[in-house]
């Protein structure tokens, strides 16, 4: 073997020189992993970090060898505490490597587990699969995991049903799973990213504390640089499939060697920067080619603020959930509950709030596409939307538009952009089909795309392009305001600066009023104006950019925001004591009254909710 | 490590594996000629296509006959010899007479049947109707079955409880049960519809009974895609656009059901020449002087044991085609299906 095994003690993983291709259609064999080395000692965490399809996910499906033989081949080394992983038998892999010497937890908790067998069953099988025993003692011993991995009242949920848990408990089931068979080597595949902020610390925790308790190796791969300064102890940084860089994650996060990984930290949001900036900042431009750094430029633009544009008050949208034999309503969803705000012409206020809150309902019930019941009052600079319907609704909704979070799913697949972009225009009688298609054209290059790719479809365009596309499209009806739904969650950090810098381009230069809806603190503090946080369907804080992220009052606020991964390596959280919080649910009999809410006004135009005198 | 050279960084993901602007017709029939499979057996369908077209030419020029009169007293030349179309059976008491069987040749290739008409060439003209009744009942089912899925399944409502549970009701009834019994009130009688009159023996009567009795079966599918198209991202996004409902209809909605009816349509066909071969067989169907792959069939079920010729060439094409069809239908389904492993 080479000089590293010489080393004491052995790496538990090493990984040599791997590559993995892919044969695509008609026979073509395409590199997706180049040339990676990675080694792990017992112990330790290595993240493997890259925007999407970067390979990351493919390092991992390779060393447990998880890949289909028929489509992928495999090269370089891959040794698992001395064993070399390539030269075994798939049975051998089954037998004696995979959930013996390797786990493995994915990102989606909700479709891991298997929905009809309880908790129970499935970490026993877990446990029995490899160690026979008794029925009692793997149940003993399933409890004990349960507790291991802190799922509170571990004895009386074992015999419940996934759906049962929350996304945060069933990703530790995942994980109790996982450490069944005291593995020597964890790997987590994005294991918080479809999970909450404060969530998703306390899984970080627990990752933690585990990991130190068994002595396992952990590789943790993830796109989410505030996670990496969290967790490992050393970073590899992939792009396309080749190792950008890789070192102790102080190293890649202080003195960041390639222009990659410079760019790379650029672009990622930090929250905190934003401290006693008066006006929304842009983010700073990136240079992904020589990592170079423009700083962001301000907003130079202030909203109006003699009347407002949209005037909510006491906005209510509830859910039905029927059953029994007649369908008759048996619960509601109260998923928006009493909410009220105003936003003012060229303002961005953000709603910000966990999955669940009830901010997208809210985004969606003001232009009455929610699909639930809706009650209160929508007024649109004089006209009240909730009054009207039909033509008069299709009408007005050309004033407020909204840019969703999947631009995929949002484009028609069987339409070209230049229909998709001139349809909404025509459809409200603009003007001709010439013009439709010269505004197309300019808005185009607004988004900074070419007016050539007007002939193109969807699926021929990157996350980030069709995201444009999206802007584009909202643009062509000259809206008042935009409600832009999670739009740039799912872009990688260096498209999501891209597309946050264009909205805030479009707010200057034309005047449009945001209602910004996001669970990603860090953007929401660069394009603000205002922020409103919601909780279980209410607004449990509103006020100035400033005043929520510095001086937050209201306790669910400032766990928020402390919950929030920072990407600096030395300033780790330490929340080890905390108990996981049980998911709390806006499900209620027919016959519940929600409590009439106070809020009292601690600044000018900063409103919490009084919890002490109207708690329920 | 490895330090990355700055010609590979740029990101922008056009312009790299994506040239023309591709539609959706275009990647379908990329996908198809892409398989073996869907060639190789729609070149096969081709060729029988192409068979039962030129039925009249075989029929007067190869087979010098008229496969729909009785050919009981002709005679044909065999090796040198002229022999008689129905011999006299050389078994038994020698009451009775049988029919030629295959020559290999060009006249009576695959023999006589019971009224010594040329099986050959009464093939062609079988499949012709066969293929015909398949297809044409499949453009019916397809039709029908695409505007009653997509009236219960955009308008919702009272609309859709009515339509679903007459859906319902029809998909109660075996199919063989309801195409009998709707072949019994509608054969026999002479339709005057206005100008059109369809004698009891036109093609049209078991091509609107098929075509009628699937329609559940494509009508449910079609009305729970156009509920999740309802529902979909880009269908709320054209209404947030403020876009009317009849183009959310036509534009949004049904150009994505498309892909669900024309998965259908092989398999559809292929399931109908079994059904119209079925009714044939059990004399409702087809009805002579017409000829289809069913009624064949029937003809030689007489003589299974003299001449299974008669019995096995309609068997065989039946069964040739209808697995063609169901090849293609595959891979189409592969194609259009973007979850699937072929389709990508």
């Amino acid at each position: 073997m080479t000089k590293s095994s010489e080393k004491t003690p052995a790496p538990v993983l090493s990984v040599r020189g791997l590559s993995v291709s892919f044969r695509g259609a008609r026979g073509v064999w395409s590199e997706v992993v180049r040339g990676l080395d990675l080694e792990i000692g017992a112990g330790e965490t290595v993240a493997l970090v890259g925007e999407s399809g970067s390979g990351k996910s493919v390092t991992s499906m390779a060393i447990t060898r998880l890949l289909d033989p028929e489509t992928s081949r495999l090269g370089g080394s891959i040794l698992l505490d001395g064993q070399d992983i390539l030269a075994l038998s798939e049975e051998d892999m089954v037998s004696r490597i995979r959930g013996q010497k390797v786990a493995m937890i994915f990102q989606e908790p909700m479709t891991s587990l298997h929905p009809i067998y309880t908790i129970g069953d499935q970490i026993t099988e877990a446990l029995t699969v490899h160690s026979p025993m008794s029925k009692a003692q793997a149940r003993k011993q399933a409890i004990e995991l349960m507790q291991r991995v802190r799922i509170p009242n571990a004895e009386a949920r074992i015999s419940d049903f996934p759906h049962a848990f929350s996304g945060g408990m069933r990703q530790r089931v995942m994980i109790a799973m996982a450490l069944a068979s005291r593995p020597k080597l964890l790997i987590a595949d994005e294991p918080t990213t479809a999970l909450d902020v404060t969530v998703q610390g306390e899984i970080l925790d627990l990752l933690k504390d585990l990991q130190e308790e068994f002595g396992m190796a952990m590789l943790f791969i993830t796109h989410d640089m505030g996670v990496v300064a969290e967790v490992a102890d050393r970073t590899v940084v992939m792009l396309r499939g080749d190792m950008v860089e890789s070192g102790t994650t102080a190293q890649i996060f202080d003195a960041p060697v390639q222009p990659y990984t410079k760019g790379l930290l650029a672009s990622v949001p930090k929250l905190g920067t934003m401290r006693g900036e008066p006006v929304p900042l842009r983010f700073p431009v990136v240079n992904m080619a020589n990592g170079s750094v423009t700083p962001g430029t301000k907003l130079d633009r202030t909203p109006d603020t003699a009347a407002p544009l949209l005037k909510i008050r006491d906005l209510v949208t509830r859910f039905d959930m029927r059953g029994g034999l007649l369908q008759r309503r048996v619960a509601q969803v109260h998923a928006v509950e009493d909410v009220s705000f105003d936003i003012y012409p060229g303002e961005t206020l953000s709603l910000v709030g966990e999955s669940g809150c009830g901010k997208s309902t809210t985004g969606k019930s003001l232009i009455q596409l929610s699909g639930g019941r809706s009650s209160g009052s929508v007024d649109l600079s004089g006209t009240e939307l909730f009054d009207t319907s039909g033509e008069k609704l299709r009408r007005l909704r050309r004033r407020i538009q909204m840019i969703p979070q999947d631009p995929l799913a949002s484009l028609s697949p069987r339409m070209t952009i230049s229909e998709a972009l001139t349809e909404p225009f025509l459809e409200h009688r603009m003007g001709s089909r010439a013009e439709a298609l010269q505004k197309a054209e300019r808005l185009m290059r607004q988004v900074g795309l070419q007016p050539d790719m007007l002939a193109r479809f969807p699926h021929e365009f990157s996350g980030g392009q069709r995201q444009r596309l999206c802007v584009a499209r909202a643009l062509m009806l000259d809206p008042e305001i935009i409600i832009a739904d999670e739009s740039v969650s799912a872009l990688d950090v260096s498209v999501k600066a891209q597309v946050v810098n264009l909205l805030m381009d479009i707010q200057q230069n034309l005047g449009i009023a945001f209602l910004f809806i996001s669970h990603d603190i860090a953007v929401v503090e660069r394009i603000s104006h205002r922020i409103a946080v919601m909780y279980l369907g209410e607004i449990v804080e509103i006020g100035p950019r400033s005043a929520i992220m510095e001086r937050p009052a209201h306790p669910y606020t400032r766990r928020l925001i402390e919950a929030v991964a920072v990407p600096d390596p030395s300033r780790r959280h330490s929340r080890r004591s905390q108990e996981p919080q049980e998911l709390k649910t806006p499900l209620h009999p027919m016959s519940y009254v929600p409590p009439k809410r106070r809020y009292i006004e601690i600044a000018p135009g900063h409103l919490v909710r009084d919890d002490v005198t109207t708690a329920a | 490590m490895t330090s990355v050279s700055t010609d590979k960084l740029p990101p922008s993901p056009i312009g790299e594996g994506v040239s023309a602007p591709d539609g959706p017709w275009k990647r379908l029939l990329a996908g198809l000629l892409s398989s073996p499979t869907a060639v190789l057996s729609g070149i096969g369908l081709i060729l029988i296509l192409i068979a039962v077209l030129l039925a009249p030419l075989y029929a007067n020029h190869v087979a010098h006959t008229d496969p729909f009169r009785s050919g009981l007293s002709a005679k044909i030349e065999v090796e040198g010899k002229t022999v008689p179309v129905m011999q006299r059976s050389t078994e038994g008491l020698g009451l009775g007479v049988t029919p030629i069987g295959p020559t290999w040749s060009g006249e009576y290739m695959l023999g006589a049947d019971t009224q010594g008409r040329d099986v050959m060439a009464r093939m062609l003209y079988g499949g012709r109707s066969s293929l015909l009744i398949a297809a044409a009942s499949t453009v019916l089912t397809l039709a029908l079955a695409a505007i009653i899925g997509v009236a219960a399944g955009y308008t919702g409502g009272l609309v859709d409880g009515v339509l679903s549970n007459l859906i319902d009701m029809m998909w109660a009834f075996p199919v063989y049960l309801l195409a009998i019994s709707l072949s019994i009130v509608m054969i026999g009688k002479t339709f005057v519809l206005g100008p059109i009159e369809l004698s009891s023996s036109s093609l049209i009567i078991p091509i609107t009974i098929i075509g009628l009795v699937y329609v559940p079966y494509v009508a449910r599918p079609v009305r729970g895609r156009v509920m999740t198209i309802k529902n979909s991202e880009f269908v709320l996004a054209a209404r947030g656009l403020g876009v009317r409902r009849h183009r959310i209809l036509m534009r949004h909605i049904l150009p994505n059901v498309l892909s669900t009816l024309i998965v259908f349509a092989p398999m559809l066909t292929a399931l109908n020449i079994v059904t119209e071969s079925a009714l044939s067989f059990l004399s409702v169907g087809v009805q002579a002087p017409n000829a289809s792959w069913g009624t064949i069939l029937q003809d030689g079920q007489s003589l299974l044991y003299s001449r299974p010729t008669v019995a096995l060439a309609p068997g065989i094409a039946i069964m040739v085609t209808v697995l063609l069809l169901n090849l293609f239908g595959d891979v189409l389904r592969d194609v259009l299906d973007p979850k699937s492993a072929r389709g990508r």
